[in-house]
């Protein structure tokens, strides 16, 4: 019993993660209909960030997040209006591409100049209890809470705010809400530089809780809070949050139960699973075809 | 025997009941009209009777045989063809491929045959080309054989729509707005062209028009829809002096 | 500059005449062929360069046979890699266990066709989600998949699980290669132009459209993923024996990646585009080999700034008539001189 509370705690952790990640994917695409497959690396580039802040000018841990949420958030918004807006026109499989080689490009970059993996230094004293067996450390509850109240404050710009309402009104229909006035280049840029900088903080979060980080991280956790974002229904912010706690604890307790080697295994057998059984995921609706 | 016969259709998105209780008989050589204002379930039918959607109720039979729960391709190899409300052709494809694509049931060689371009291939592909390329110069279209669909005028590509639709060799011809877009002009020329396909091709044609003159002209009989339910059906007169199909298409006050 | 321009069209008119020779292909065929052989038994040469051209002819089998998919059908399968695993295993563990040694050479053939038919076989079972889920979800779809494979690979100990395969032969020589490569060129070539590959294109097009067609399209979804697959694997055989060593890692998402890229740079629906870009590819990351790992740097900016500037590929949509087949010109030939001689008579 106590184990499986353990392992739960775990998988809200690694899930709080992957929604962190899985908000990004989501909204981009539900503004743009783009898969920004940039995103993993953006969060690798988070952590990068934060190793950068924390052994360069040491700052606390606070100033750390929001610095390294910023500067991420602006790598975002930079990205998006170099490379993604001039194909904003173009079949949708060049802004794809154009994303993947954006990917590779930071990957390959943070390796030229980072060629070791590197260690994030500690910003916060990070403090165990124990309960019996059960074991409970300060950043696991750090890491779970500050997800949760980043995104019910992303879910608060999104359902009551001026912007939010902006950014429901271009991804429901791109040719008329510009005619209604709304800024819609000023909004691609604030749904990047939201989507990226909380990307970025699950990239810092990361590295505090698996101290390691290297210039691949990016890709087989971009990749799964991809999934994440289309089992929850692409498009749809609340589904992203629920298929990042899903996918997370779907793997905790894969690897607490069989050989940890079967993980991926096993979560991408029930992602095949679930797609067949609801092709537009948990919360996504079917486009009704129109003849 | 009829050449299709429907009763009880009934089709329900979301609880919203799109047609209901749609019943509906055409001879062979028949030409009828289906009228009704915007969002009346007019191509729904359509879409009902090719296969797009599924029936949640009742049968529609193509020469006796049920044509419910089949897959479109069967329905349209069983010969039924369509054209589209909004314009539906193979964009990037050339005008012969998109007809070219419309002989697929009917191509006499097997995949192995395809990859290795053996055997029956060379005949049959020779044979399509040619069947093809005459059914293109009777739609005045053959210059344009190597165009791509999407660079042809808005007229000419209404015209291969129904070329392409033609070709799979239909008993039943199903047009669906043929006239969305045209000038008064146009719509005459339009009525002569459908009378000259049922002529030449002996096909049995239902329409589904918003343009009454076009329909008036024509038709011999018309079923009008409103709101999915069949409110009047029978000859062009009767039709025309109808108080319900006024208050459909009018407004009530009018009607009074 | 009339000059150069009338000399340029004489030269493309006698290109079109020689391409258009009904003995084209098979004279080059026969010449390439001689070629390769002549190269890899005297040497003439290195076997670096022999190396470079073995991976240009895999890497043309890999980025024709997923254009199938992405660029002719128009979905977005991103799991290639794990049809070429699956090809590379299935080769590999014929020409190491099974085969007796003494043979292993003459029945090579056999097992890069048996990885080809095991990598069609899963193709199939790809197909299946296929009739239902489109676009972003079947690209999911296709990943999980190349996952699956992946984390099969490393589960199973007889086939080394992560530590991979070692003690092929090295089989893979450049007539082999060349014959491969060309036969799959030829075979998606015909496939593309035939009634099938027809079928194909109109579903990227509008598949609703294409069914009310008469096409069936889970038919045409079938063929055209198993005929991918089967080239994968092909090409995953013909890796596996020319690297002599393959692990599961070598087959995971950045592998597949690496195929989608020379795909969009070549252009979508186009052999020739694939050919270009397969080779561009190829030969640029060795010649900016000397730049060490910034030329990992530089190859994505490149990608990017053709996207921006080129959207479709560099042959998108387009094909070098080199490619098409000529039976297709020659008939509508024929058909306009008909249709003039019934003109003339009844003038």
């Amino acid at each position: 019993m106590v184990y499986i509370f353990q392992q739960a705690l775990n998988a809200l952790q690694l899930g709080s993660i992957y929604a962190l990640i899985a908000l990004g994917y989501t909204m981009v695409y539900g503004i743009l209909t783009m898969i920004n497959f940039a995103h993993g690396d953006l969060f690798m580039i988070g952590a990068f960030f934060c190793f950068l802040i924390a052994v360069y000018l040491h700052l606390s841990f606070v100033p750390t997040l929001l610095l390294s949420m910023l500067g991420v958030a602006f790598l975002g918004v930079i990205i998006e209006r170099l490379a993604y807006k001039p194909l904003r026109n173009a079949p949708r499989v060049s802004a794809i591409i154009t994303a993947l080689g954006v990917g590779l490009f930071l990957e390959n970059f943070t390796l030229a100049l980072s060629p070791y993996p590197q260690h994030i230094p500690p910003l916060l004293e990070n403090t165990t209890w124990t309960l019996g067996t059960l074991s409970i450390s300060s950043l696991q509850i750090l890491v779970i809470v500050l997800s949760l109240v980043l995104m019910l404050l992303l879910d608060f710009i999104v359902q009551r705010t001026k912007a939010g309402m902006a950014m429901r009104a271009i991804s429901w229909d791109k040719t008329i809400v510009p005619l209604m006035g709304v800024p819609v280049n000023k909004i691609i840029s604030l749904t990047f530089a939201i989507g990226t900088g909380l990307g970025g903080s699950a990239g810092m979060m990361y590295g505090l809780a698996y101290p390691v980080i290297d210039p691949y991280m990016g890709i087989m956790v971009g990749w799964k809070a991809f999934i994440s974002a289309v089992i929850g229904g692409i498009g749809n912010i609340r589904g992203a949050m629920i298929g990042g706690f899903i996918l997370g604890a779907v793997e905790i307790m894969v690897a607490a139960f069989f050989p940890s080697t079967y993980r991926d295994f096993v979560a991408f057998t029930l992602l095949l699973i679930l797609l067949i059984v609801r092709p537009y995921g948990i919360l996504g609706k079917p486009q009704p075809q129109k003849v | 025997m009829p050449l299709l016969e429907i009763s009880g259709l009934t089709h329900r998105f979301a609880g919203l009941c799109a047609v209901s209780d749609f019943n509906f008989i055409i001879d062979p050589h028949e030409l009828v009209g289906i009228i009704g204002p915007n969002g009346a379930g007019k191509t729904t039918v359509f879409n009902l009777i090719t296969g797009v959607y599924k029936a949640t109720a009742g049968s529609i039979k193509l020469a006796g045989r049920d044509l419910v729960g089949q897959t479109p391709h069967t329905i349209t190899r069983s010969g039924i063809a369509r054209t589209f409300q909004n314009i539906r052709l193979f964009r990037e494809l050339s005008v012969l491929d998109n007809v070219r694509i419309a002989h697929y049931g009917r191509m006499a060689y097997t995949p192995v045959e395809a990859l290795l371009h053996i055997g029956r291939f060379r005949a049959e592909e020779k044979r399509i080309t040619d069947l093809t390329l005459d059914l293109l110069s009777m739609f005045k279209l053959d210059d344009m054989a190597n165009e791509k669909a999407k660079n042809l005028p808005y007229g000419l590509q209404r015209r291969l729509e129904i070329a392409r639709a033609l070709a799979t060799g239909p008993k039943l011809l199903l047009l669906d707005e043929p006239a969305a877009g045209m000038n008064p002009n146009e719509i005459i020329q339009l009525m002569e062209f459908i009378g000259w396909i049922r002529q030449t091709f002996s096909v049995t044609i239902i329409l589904i028009e918003h343009q009454m003159r076009l329909v008036m002209g024509i038709c011999e009989r018309l079923v009008v829809l409103d709101f999915g339910a069949t409110i009047a059906a029978g000859l062009c007169a009767e039709i025309q002096n109808n108080p319900k199909v006024m208050e459909a298409y009018l407004g009530v006050e009018v009607a009074q | 500059m009339p000059k150069l321009s009338t000399a340029y069209h004489k030269l493309l008119e006698q290109w079109h005449t020689l391409t258009g020779c009904k003995y084209f292909w098979p004279v080059f065929m026969v010449a390439g062929l001689l070629f390769c052989a002549a190269a890899s038994t005297f040497e003439f040469l290195d076997l670096y360069l022999q190396l470079i051209l073995i991976y240009v002819g895999i890497n043309i089998i890999l980025t024709v046979s997923l254009n199938l998919i992405n660029g002719y059908m128009g979905e977005f399968s991103v799991g290639h890699a794990g049809f070429m695993a699956v090809g590379a295993y299935v080769a590999s563990l014929l020409t190491v266990h099974v085969f007796p040694e003494a043979a292993a050479n003459i029945l090579f053939p056999l097992a890069i066709l048996a990885g080809g038919v095991g990598a069609a076989f899963i193709g199939f079972l790809v197909a299946i989600p296929s009739f239902k889920t489109r676009g972003d979800y079947l690209a999911i779809v296709t990943l999980a998949f190349c996952m699956i494979v992946k984390s099969v690979l490393e589960n199973i100990d007889a086939v080394g699980g992560p530590r991979g395969l070692l003690g092929m032969e090295k089989l893979t020589t450049l007539p082999w290669v060349f014959f491969w490569t060309a036969l799959s060129v030829w075979v998606i070539r015909n496939l593309v132009y035939s009634n099938f590959g027809r079928g194909v294109l109109s579903i990227r097009e509008d598949e609703i459209a294409s069914d009310l067609m008469s096409v069936d399209t889970r038919q045409v979804k079938i063929i055209a993923f198993v005929v991918s697959s089967f080239f994968a694997g092909i090409a995953g055989g013909l890796f596996a024996h020319a690297l002599q060593f393959i692990n599961p890692r070598m087959f995971d998402i950045i592998k597949s990646t690496d195929i989608l890229i020379m795909v969009y740079l070549g252009g979508i629906a186009s052999i020739s585009g694939s050919i270009i870009g397969a080779v561009i590819y190829t030969i640029l990351l060795e010649i900016l080999r000397p730049l060490g790992i910034w030329r990992m740097v530089l190859m994505p900016l490149m990608l990017v700034l053709l996207m921006i500037y080129r959207p479709r590929g560099i042959m998108g949509l387009k094909e070098a008539r080199l490619f098409m087949p000529l039976s297709d010109f020659l008939t509508e030939k024929l058909w306009r001189q008909k249709k003039k001689e019934a003109n003339d008579a009844s003038t």
